[in-house]
């Protein structure tokens, strides 16, 4: 991943990387009457990743991405999206940023290729119908009407139709919530397909597997905050408290042996066995440490912080729940 | 990357209205809502009333005597307008705005007011093939004579379609839900009909009744029809009744309508 630094470099055409931010948002403000729904959000998506929106319900997440994509006029801040201002050039910028809002239905007396070619009919330089419908694996459902269509195949309708105007940047919002696992993996594999075809994905969620799954970079939005902004690992790692290596040792030693290691932190007890946490690398330097003072490492289990742990230990578990900041 | 320059224009292509109206219009097919109650419904009528006979007695008190045959086209037209202007239309919208349709459509270069013109165009088309097909049934079997002056007709018709379509677009600027918009666009189905005399002909409505009915849009309608079908150019009265009533709701409707 490459990181969002400006070098002269940059600035070839030859030297074209991930490094260019297609998103800017600054000092994001929204508040829904006496709300303040978003209070103070930064961030940069550059070209061509897939930028997760990590919170709990309410966080706030919905309302960011509406901003960005123009349906919500901000109380403060900047957003600029391919050079554009949301609220300024909404025009330009729905030729370009295509949307997948978290709620609403379709026309149902549609089928589905009717309703993909109507919302390509909106747009200047629209993508080749049949081929998005049978990309979307909807191929065999073309002449289906939308009240036929199954959770999955409605949301891979949305899908098509956040893409039909061959944007540059998809705004995904709660892509997967209500679907089965099996259609929960179709639509990941789904969206790894449209990155690849180099469309930046701005993707809303607040499920930790997929945002560890699919995201290059993930802002964690908390009360309206972005509390941490990192790669999954990379939040995993620093939050998480790093990586746990599990063993029975074959005879006891002494605590200082794996201690003085430079990646292990701590070594606790659990009744017989023993837990070296640390970050980055454990195992062989574990390993090679106890066999020095001839300990053998029996039964031994690798754990590594997930984006779970991350997630859990940024966002404060509220008081009053998670549902006092809604949108409307 | 290849920022599109914000000064360019950025209209919609031409064919996305086309789109939209073709698309309206198959929904329209589909769940024929507006075709059911807005032309099959007053053409039914029409010809059970037509076939019953009876109906060819001059009302008594009118003036120029006019048959109950005669006197209930103008009364079908209006009951076209409201079964499709204020019951279809409202619905449908409120229907596509509860289900954030509407919103949908705002984040692709094509504005909501799109999918609500093409709304109007498709209502606009069915209720001037039921005006027609009223109009022609009843002249060609049922004894009614051709209207004697076709453009004050027109204009009348086209006066109370405006009307209609302005309450009926109220209608769908203020019903919270599909459900309101139901219930308001019967409530008025009823006071409108009333008016317009589909229960008592306005001929035989007391002084005050009728005073009032000409002061509603389908009473005026009914009244500015009538002239002309029998042979004088609509009075200004009612015209400009008809006129009130789509300047104001047309404007509170564009006031007051909510796309999300």
């Amino acid at each position: 991943m490459a990181p969002a630094v400006h070098t002269p470099e940059s600035g070839e055409v030859a030297s074209r990387s991930l490094a260019q931010p297609v998103i800017e948002v600054w000092g994001l403000r929204k508040s829904y009457g006496s709300t303040l729904a978003v209070k103070d959000v930064s961030f940069e998506v550059e070209d061509g990743e897939i930028f997760g929106i990590l919170g709990p319900n309410g966080a706030g997440k919905t309302t960011i991405v509406e901003c960005i994509s123009g349906l919500r006029r901000p109380d403060g801040g900047t957003i600029s999206v391919l050079g554009l201002d949301p609220q300024r050039d909404r025009a330009a910028l729905r030729e370009c940023v295509g949307v997948q809002l978290q709620e609403g239905t379709l026309r149902w007396q549609l089928t589905v290729a009717e309703t993909v070619n109507l919302f390509a009919s909106f747009y200047p330089r629209p993508a080749d119908t049949s081929e998005l419908i049978e990309m979307l694996g909807l191929g065999s459902k073309r002449n289906t009407y939308y009240r036929r269509l199954s959770g999955g195949q409605k949301q891979r309708l949305s899908i098509a139709l956040a893409l039909v105007g061959n944007p540059q940047i998809a705004i995904l919002d709660e892509l997967t919530t209500g679907l089965d696992p099996q259609a929960r993996r179709d639509t990941w594999r789904l969206i790894e397909t449209v990155r690849d075809r180099g469309i930046t994905i701005l993707l809303v969620t607040h499920f930790m597997d997929e945002a560890e799954r699919l995201c290059n970079r993930v802002a964690v939005v908390d009360s309206g905050r972005v509390v941490a902004l990192d790669t999954p690992v990379g939040l995993a790692e620093r939050a998480g408290g790093g990586n746990h290596m599990r063993f029975r040792p074959s005879k006891p030693f002494d605590d200082r042996v794996l201690t003085v290691l430079a990646g292990v932190d701590r070594v606790e007890h659990e009744g017989p066995r023993v837990v070296a946490s640390g970050t980055g690398e454990l195992f062989n330097p574990v390993v090679h440490a106890l066999n020095a003072v001839g300990v053998e490492a029996l039964e031994v289990q690798l754990e590594s912080a997930t984006l779970e742990d991350a997630f859990l230990r940024l966002v404060e578990p509220s008081p009053k729940g998670h549902e006092e900041v809604t949108t409307p | 990357m290849s920022a599109p320059a914000a000064t360019l224009s950025h209209r919609p292509p031409r064919r996305a209205l086309r789109e939209l109206i073709i698309t309206e219009a198959k929904c329209a097919w589909r769940i024929p809502v507006g075709l059911a109650l807005g032309v099959l419904v007053p053409v039914v009528i029409l010809v059970i009333l037509g076939s019953a006979g009876g109906l060819q007695k001059t009302i008594p008190g009118s003036n120029p005597p006019v048959t109950y045959m005669t006197n209930i086209v103008p009364v079908l037209i209006g009951m076209v307008l409201v079964m499709i202007a204020l019951i279809s239309l409202p619905t449908v919208l409120v229907n596509q705005r509860e289900h954030a349709f509407l919103r949908r459509l705002s984040t692709t270069p094509v504005a909501p007011r799109w999918l609500l013109a093409a709304q109007v165009v498709v209502n606009l088309v069915l209720a001037v093939v039921a005006m027609i097909l009223i109009v022609a049934g009843a002249t060609l079997f049922y004894h009614v004579p051709a209207p004697a002056q076709p453009g004050g007709f027109a204009l009348t018709a086209l006066l109370a379609t405006a009307a209609l379509f302005a309450i009926g677009l109220f209608i769908a600027a203020v019903a919270a839900n599909p459900a309101v918009a139901a219930v308001m666009g019967t409530a008025l189905f009823y006071a409108l009909m009333f008016f317009a005399g589909l229960y008592v002909p306005r001929q035989s409505m007391s002084v005050t009744m009728r005073h009032i009915s000409d002061y509603t849009p389908l009473g005026a309608g009914v009244h500015a029809m009538l002239s002309s079908m029998q042979g004088a150019f609509p009075p200004a009265q009612p015209l400009l009744v008809m006129a009130a009533w789509a300047v104001v709701f047309g404007l509170a409707a564009v006031k007051l309508f909510r796309w999300e």
